[in-house]
């Protein structure tokens, strides 16, 4: 299992991580690739009766039953219907300590890319829009922030709220 | 996928067998001391246990095992009783030796050496310290038998060079049953013979596990000098389909296959034919009709050999190949869906399909099927640790232990009905002194038994002794909140608080139960294998835990229903019956939802509104009664599509706050369609029914 | 009665290995320390099998086999030559000579006793 916890840039200065970048909510969001399963265009869901509202409802992946989440719902930010550039990108995350494949809706996706880590910067702990522990760290291309999604952190169970 | 087998894996396993054996035949033995069978199986499961485990390394269990057989040596001489003391005395040192075959290096030296030392004053065996002789015993390799063909001519000086042909015939005897035939065609007239000569040949045919090499081994001193082949033969499997003379005498090299051909021509008897026709000597005839013979009777070993065949797997291979049933399952799901609108020749293939699939998953699901007698057994010696612990004297019986259950199943169960078990001991069984107050026999009765029923199995454990207190539970229940005072419930409700959590009314706190935690437990345990759990009582008389379980976890009977364009499976073993709600009906019961079915008043749950399906209902409506034990609810539905064969796939950890669904399966479409928790649906609907009652 | 075999050998432990292995088995044993006091014994004694040696002083293993095949009383007798791997053309002489079987050195005490029981029984 892997530490949780939002990593130190610091600590991986030198070397850059490979990230899937995504959109939400006009943001840019990203992955580690290495958690990344598949990319998969919209398919019908099957919305689950009095679920929590970060649970959009399950998918057949090739015979497996996966569940899609909605990142909008967990980050606060508002619903929105699907367009034809919405993707499910398929993430392998710890859920109560066990492996899971969990789909996320992102309204797009971008690319697979690489972060120089130097570009990294720590959360800042006040002025966030969104729920830092979600976060790992922020990095920037350009003129752009790009926020790295602690996903582990995003489907703990413990987090029931949501 | 396959994991290479280690033979100390093997002997890891062959002795958690062995022991769990002995265990069994220990706890028969206490109860019938001088059967001399039940001690020679006993002793017999500790020497294969020592000897084995000198084999494979297992020094120390082996010489510790050692100790334990020599008293069962002397229980089998008649030296010794099997006594309480030295069954109770054995049955701890079943537990050291398992830690000692397990994790040999937490085994506590000083615990064994006490339990020798016991042995010891027992027995009068030595104690420790004397070294065990234990002699490993050759493991008979589990190749099948093969039969091989010997034609050995030895050379004419064999004997004066102090060979003796005798010798190296009884030798190919011990590997294996032979027939002999002397051949004696170069046997000179009389006078012309040596007498240290050997003129006499042998046709062999030996049956035997052991290799090639084997037989080589025989004849290492004499092959170089003598006429030797070593053929082997192939066995039919059918003992029918043994070759025919002619083709023996051919193969042989014997006879041509024209004479054979020839001879044909004018039955009655081949062999006899050949032989006046002076085509093959007597004894040649004889040698080839020796092999037909021994051909036969190696099949017919075989076939009964193959009869009671069985294979070890390990259980992740069945449960993969479960799992690849269930994917064919729904891939041939698919497959229907399009062929029905295809040509006839793709929808009868798919009907194939559909066939072979059925029955594919009924071989797999019975291939993971064990007899409930496996876990039950194992309770045996839970009861009497137990009995001795509490000082109550329990007599345990049994019914049913050949009901087959899906190894899962039985797996998941061992803890809760352990539980169970404990608590019936503890606060269902009185002492021996109550009971006789009571008029009572003074040993109690626990009985476990299982029975099949429908798709379900049902697992009891009843026993004797006082009965729930009602009025106990009802106070514990007010007081934690569970009831309102004056609440009017039946007993099955009320006997339910007990699985409520932090429920316990026992007014001792005991190291064996009665903390409070626990029957809850054992309800988590059986809504995790989609069981129920029944509890009937009599004051007085003794209660009845029933348990209700589905046969297997994978795959199960569904009832395809519909509301909008969503779809929901129904386990079938729930349903009852599907009838219709008329708009009438529909209106009628607005604001109580209550059907009339034959006289009973049914309620009833609209999924539309308990699922908040968006859209207006059709104007006839399908109500399909569901029931648990004595409860019975309709659940509104648009539409019954029919029924399905679900494979159940587990809804991942984020749904586990999830109510009232067991899983998801994929339909013919591929798309994912929810799996109704009954159970849960019929608590929720009692709970409306209360409110409803209540206002 | 016990059958008997002669073990020929000029080394001291192995004849003390195979006495000891075949005494264990149920076997009676007598010993000689090369051909020349083999033969010697056999004039005055009559044994079941003979366990030889094949390098040893005075008479070797080959030539005792062949002058004990010369004796009437020891025509159907057994001999196990002990050779070593590098000697296997020897094989083929002792078996000439008239050895009934042989074992390759070094041996252990229950291929020995086998070689024995195929031979004698």
């Amino acid at each position: 299992m892997r530490d949780s916890n939002a990593i130190d840039p610091r600590a991986t200065d030198g070397e850059a991580v490979q990230v899937l970048t995504l959109g939400l909510g006009g943001e840019i969001f990203a992955i580690e690739t290495e958690r990344v399963r598949e990319v998969l265009d919209l398919i019908p869901i099957t919305r689950i009766p009095n679920s929590r509202p970060f649970i959009k409802g399950l998918i057949n992946v090739r015979g497996k039953v996966i569940t899609v989440t909605d990142l909008r719902v967990k980050f606060g930010m508002p619903p929105m219907p699907p367009t034809a550039e919405s993707r499910i990108v398929v993430t392998e995350v710890q859920v109560e300590g066990v492996p899971t494949l969990v789909g996320a809706l992102a309204d797009q996706v971008f690319e697979a890319t690489e972060l120089p880590s130097a570009s990294m910067e720590e959360v800042p702990r006040i002025g966030m829009r969104w729920r830092t522990e979600f976060i790992r760290a922020i990095g920037k291309r350009g003129d752009d922030f790009i926020i790295i999604a602690d996903i582990d952190q995003v489907f703990a169970a413990a987090d029931a709220v949501h | 996928m396959a994991a290479a087998v280690n033979p100390a894996d093997v002997f890891r396993q062959e002795a958690a067998e062995l022991l769990a054996t002995l265990e069994t035949t220990l706890l028969d033995l206490e109860a019938a001391p001088n059967d001399k069978d039940l001690v020679d199986q006993a002793f017999r499961s500790l020497h294969t246990l020592k000897g084995s485990g000198a084999m494979f390394g297992w020094e120390a269990l082996a010489d510790f095992t050692h100790h334990v057989e020599s008293a069962f040596q002397k229980v089998r001489d008649g030296v010794l009783t099997a006594s309480h003391d030295l069954i109770s005395l054995t049955l701890a040192s079943l537990d050291h030796i398992r830690v000692l075959l397990e994790r040999p290096e937490q085994a506590d030296r000083v615990r064994g050496d006490a339990l020798l030392a016991a042995f010891a004053d027992l027995a009068g065996t030595h104690a420790p310290g004397v070294k065990a002789a234990a002699h490993a015993r050759p493991v008979a390799a589990a190749c099948q038998t093969k039969v091989f063909r010997i034609r050995w001519r030895p050379a004419r000086d064999m004997m004066a060079f102090g060979g003796n042909p005798l010798l190296l015939l009884n030798e190919l005897r011990e590997l294996g049953p032979c027939t002999v035939t002397p051949i004696v065609d170069r046997v000179p007239p009389l006078a012309e013979i040596d007498p240290a000569g050997c003129y006499l040949g042998w046709d062999v045919m030996v049956t035997t596990d052991k290799p090639r090499s084997a037989i080589d081994d025989v004849f290492i001193f004499v092959a170089s000098d003598s006429e030797l082949t070593i053929d082997e033969l192939a066995v039919e499997d059918d003992a029918g389909a043994a070759p025919r003379l002619g083709e023996i005498l051919v193969k042989r090299g014997d006879v041509a296959a024209r004479d054979i051909e020839e001879e044909l021509g004018h039955q009655p008897r081949l062999g006899a034919m050949l032989v006046q026709a002076g085509k093959v000597s007597g004894d040649r005839v004889a040698s080839a009709l020796g092999e037909q013979k021994h051909l036969r009777e190696a099949a017919k070993v075989r076939e009964t050999s193959t009869a009671g065949n069985t294979i070890r797997v390990p259980a992740e291979r069945l449960d993969n190949l479960m799992d690849q049933v269930g994917e064919l399952v729904i891939a041939q799901a698919r497959l229907m869906q399009i062929a029905g609108g295809g040509s006839p020749l793709l929808k009868s293939i798919a009907e194939d399909i559909e066939r072979l699939a059925g029955e594919l998953r009924d071989t797999t699901m019975s291939v993971r099927m064990l007899p409930i007698g496996t876990l039950f057994s194992r309770f045996r010696r839970v009861v009497h640790d137990l009995s001795r612990e509490l000082g109550k004297s329990v007599e345990l019986t049994m019914a049913g232990e050949e009901t087959e259950l899906d190894k899962t199943v039985i797996e998941s169960l061992n803890d809760p009905m352990v539980h169970l078990i404990r608590n019936a001991m503890d606060h269902g069984l009185g002492t021996s002194e109550q009971r006789r107050g009571q008029g009572k026999p003074e040993t109690g009765r626990l009985h476990l038994s299982a029975v099949h029923s429908g798709a379900s199995v049902l697992i009891t454990i009843s026993d004797d002794g006082k009965g729930l207190d009602r009025v106990a539970i009802r106070a514990k229940a007010e007081e934690r909140g569970m009831l309102q005072p004056g609440q009017e419930i039946t007993d099955a409700e009320l006997f339910g608080c007990i699985f409520l959590p932090g429920f316990s009314t026992a007014a001792t706190v005991t190291s064996i139960s009665g903390r409070g935690v626990g029957m809850d437990v054992v309800k988590r345990a059986i809504d995790g294998l989609r069981g129920t759990i029944e509890v009937s009582s009599e004051p007085g008389k003794g209660t009845a835990i029933t348990l209700k379980l589905p046969l297997t976890l994978a795959i199960i009977d569904g009832l395809l229903v519909k509301m909008a364009d969503e779809r929901y499976i129904v386990p079938l073993s729930a349903v009852e019956e599907c009838v219709e709600l008329t708009s009438k009906e529909d209106h009628r019961s607005d604001g109580r939802s209550f059907l009339n079915i034959r006289g009973e008043i049914v309620a009833f749950v609209r999924l539309r509104h308990l699922f908040e399906v968006a859209g207006a209902a059709p104007k006839i409506q399908k109500v399909v009664i569901v029931g648990i034990g004595q409860s019975r609810i309709g659940l509104v539905v648009d539409q019954v599509l029919g029924q399905h064969q679900t494979v159940i796939k587990s809804l991942s950890r984020l749904h586990d706050d999830q109510e009232g669904f067991s899983g998801a399966t994929i339909l013919g479409d591929g798309s994912v369609a929810l799996i109704l928790d009954v159970p849960h649906l019929v608590k929720f609907a009692r709970e409306r029914e209360t409110a409803t009652r209540a206002a | 009665m016990a059958k008997k075999i002669l073990s020929v050998d000029d080394s001291a432990s192995v004849r003390q290995m195979v006495t000891f292995a075949l005494e264990t088995a149920g076997y009676e044993t007598v010993q000689a320390e090369d051909g020349r006091e083999a033969l010697a014994l056999l004039k005055t004694t009559t044994v079941d099998m003979i366990v030889t040696d094949l390098n040893m002083p005075n008479l070797n293993g080959i030539d005792l086999i062949k002058q004990v095949r010369a004796l009437p009383n020891f025509k159907f007798v057994p001999i196990v030559l002990l050779t070593t791997e590098s000697e296997d053309s020897k094989k083929a002489e002792g078996k000439a000579a008239g050895a009934t079987g042989w074992i390759v050195k070094p041996f252990k005490q229950d291929q020995l006793l086998a070689v024995v029981k195929k031979l004698l029984g």
